[in-house]
């Protein structure tokens, strides 16, 4: 079941290596407000990004940073595999493409409201060039203390050895922040994103981690809509996933029908209910927490079994 | 979007997938110039966006000139689960011979499209045994998995091509339009083999809609929520009295749980998305103020790179501009948020340090209105 795609490389090297930590990344829409807010914070964190993309703009320098027209003169000029996108949603599928054949391994699609259509694309053409999306739709990923491909503010996050996987980024961080401050550091916190078809669903992302002996623990935050929870419920029990798994679910008080701010978080009959999910879970042996505070406590029950 | 079923049907029509004879009428003026281009006697209509029609009592046959009027005026001022129609669609009567269930829908776990079909028409698909599933790659359906379907099926004679003919074309409709969902409940095999669309449930991926200005037409929201789409946020009204405002969807839901456990009730959800500034959050609250049913607001921030105190100069600015007068409840973690407390220090809005608390206050407070 594990998955030979190694995030954990990709994204921070192998601890012992002279640049471990500094791989350099690509932020493709880094002279935009938005891209450049966060080029600068991940900066500040600690990622190395090594060259910007803006179509145009190439010979740019941003903050010291190198921007160049094509992502292709990016990567050959750095040698990075991740690239962080934070174009407008429109710009997204042309981008993304660019990125794959330019031999990016790790994207991560930040941006909301892009097609489904255009997701389903770029994630079909990743999967022939080897490559992984994460997104869109996400707040991207952080190593803690280490780097971070994202939006996320540093101050929730701390290093150790739970991951977290999580389809909204607030959540993220508000239940990282509860699991920081009683002393559960993260290994990885990933944000899968909350369209209704991304990259990487629940199951791909344990898969990334199921195998890691620096993991100890997983939190899974959902939402309402769409079947990933009980998909991933059904592969935690189908695969003897044995890692302790901790849920959170938001949306349990949502009408049926309405789309509540997320793209994917909509409720249809029972398809895509809270209920659904919790039973599901249930039967996983997964706990699920009413509120994120809840979360650290069912951690600690659930590591001292 | 959801479409209503006549506006399904103009996508179907154009797409060359058959649909009975029928008109859209708002009046009775209209409604008796169709029934005389239809003929007695034909189904009356309600174009709702909510399932259940049938059972609810809002598509009825019309067989004489005098059922016409009261019919009719029945079912334009009917509510079904809280909504008017927006028309009465008059149509004519099929020659059923037999009926089909269909439609293309957008498979998120599979991240693919999937075609559903089943013998059995105008049943609850979820419930009914005898389906038939397969999967449509991104250029469409392959006419020869199209027969196979038919096949599985049991289709016969004249209608496997016709069955053929029209699912590559609702295939067709799916890709170019970029429809999350076309289902047709049911599917008509008319007494000559072929086919008609009797029914229309379309919906269409909102975050496609910039390459469709053809179907803006069809876009129908509240002013309230396209003066919130314009500013980026998300609203979503609903039917209690306490506001919740935070910067994530999940945050906001989340809140809302904790709302609904704690005995309120939430009157809206509004997310008004990444980049919380002074100007963002006073144009939540001025969306907020919009709604009637309002006794608190509830604002949920999760910051570290928004500053507290911007969060909290927006909600006073909001104040001396009359924007809002009931009270404000806000827990916001991130920086400066001392300064922030001293800034609210006198004003109607009360800062927490914990979610709990802060909707401990907020529904005391709604609750007792």
């Amino acid at each position: 079941m594990a998955d030979n795609f190694d995030i954990f490389a990709i994204l921070e090297g192998n601890k012992g290596d002279k640049n471990y930590g500094k791989k350099p990344v690509v932020i493709q829409g880094i002279t935009g407000s938005y891209g450049s807010t966060h080029a600068r914070l991940m900066k500040a964190y600690g990622t190395n990004v090594a060259a910007g993309v803006t179509p145009g703009k190439g010979g740019m320098d941003f903050d010291g940073t190198p921007v160049y027209n094509t992502v292709d003169e990016a990567v050959k000029a750095t040698g990075a595999q991740v690239s962080g996108i934070f174009v407008p949603a429109q710009f997204f599928l042309k981008a993304a493409l660019d990125a794959l054949d330019a031999g990016i391994k790790l994207l991560v699609a930040i941006p909301e409201h892009v097609p489904v259509r255009d997701a389903m694309t770029v994630i079909e053409y990743a999967r022939k060039k080897g490559a992984r999306m994460i997104g869109p739709n996400t707040a991207g990923v952080i190593v803690p203390e280490v780097m971070k491909v994202g939006i996320m503010p540093a101050q929730p996050f701390k290093a150790g050895n739970t991951v977290v996987v999580s389809r909204s980024g607030t959540l993220m961080y508000e239940v990282s922040f509860n699991l920081t401050n009683r002393g559960y550091g993260q290994r990885l916190c990933i944000g899968i994103g909350g369209d209704p078809v991304i990259g990487t669903n629940l199951i791909e992302a344990f898969d990334l981690v199921r195998n890691r002996p620096d993991v100890d623990s997983v939190v899974v935050v959902g939402e309402i809509g769409g079947d990933a929870e009980e998909q991933l419920a059904d592969y935690i029990i189908r695969t003897s996933f044995s890692k302790p798994v901790i849920a959170y679910i938001a949306g349990r008080a949502a009408p049926k029908e309405k789309r509540m701010g997320h793209a994917g978080a909509i409720v249809y009959g029972n398809y895509g209910s809270a209920e659904s999910k919790v039973a599901n879970y249930a039967k996983a042996d997964v706990p699920v927490a009413k509120r994120p505070a809840e979360v650290p406590m069912l951690l600690e029950q659930k590591m001292r079994k | 979007m959801r479409l209503l079923e006549y506006q399904g049907k103009e996508l179907f029509d154009q797409y060359g997938i058959r649909i009975p004879r029928s008109y859209l009428a708002n009046n009775v003026n209209e409604a008796r110039q169709a029934a005389e281009k239809l003929g007695y006697p034909f189904v009356l209509k309600s174009q709702l966006t909510v399932g259940g029609r049938g059972k609810a009592g809002a598509i009825q046959k019309c067989k004489t000139p005098e059922e016409l009027e009261p019919k009719f005026n029945e079912l334009l001022h009917k509510e079904v689960k809280g909504e008017l129609p927006r028309g009465i669609l008059l149509e004519a009567m099929a020659d059923i011979k037999k009926e089909l269930y269909l439609s293309f829908f957008l498979n998120r776990s599979k991240r693919c499209y999937s075609l559903i079909s089943s013998a059995e028409g105008g049943v609850d698909i979820e419930t009914s045994g005898n389906k038939v599933v397969v999967d449509i790659p991104l250029d469409g359906l392959n006419p020869q998995t199209a027969e196979d379907v038919a096949g599985k099926l049991g289709l016969n004679g004249t209608t496997v091509p016709a069955f053929v003919d029209f699912t590559t074309k609702l295939s067709r409709l799916c890709m170019e339009k970029e429809a999350e969902l076309a289902e047709i409940n049911p599917v008509a095999i008319l007494g000559d083999g072929s086919m008609a669309a009797l029914d229309a449930k379309v919906i269409i991926d909102d975050n496609a809609l910039f390459r469709h200005p053809e179907l803006k037409k069809y876009e129908h929201v509240s002013e309230l929520e396209k003066q919130a789409e314009v500013s980026g946020f998300s609203l979503v009204e609903l039917e209690g009295n306490i506001a919740i405002i935070g910067n994530g969807a999940g945050l906001v839901m989340s809140t809302l749980d904790m709302v609904s456990d704690a005995g309120g009730k939430a009157g809206a959800f509004l997310d008004f998305g990444g980049r919380a500034t002074t100007e963002t959050i006073y144009e939540a609250l001025k969306v907020i103020s919009k709604i009637k049913h309002i006794d608190a607001i509830l604002v949920n921030l999760f910051g570290g790179i928004v500053r507290t105190s911007l969060v909290a100069q927006a909600i006073l600015d909001a104040y001396r501009d009359n924007v809002i007068t009931v009270p404000v409840f806000a827990r916001i973690s991130g920086a400066e948020s001392e300064k922030a407390r001293e800034m609210l220090n006198g004003s109607r809005a009360n800062l927490y340090n914990t979610v709990e608390e802060a909707i401990a206050a907020a529904v005391a407070q709604a609750n007792n209105k």
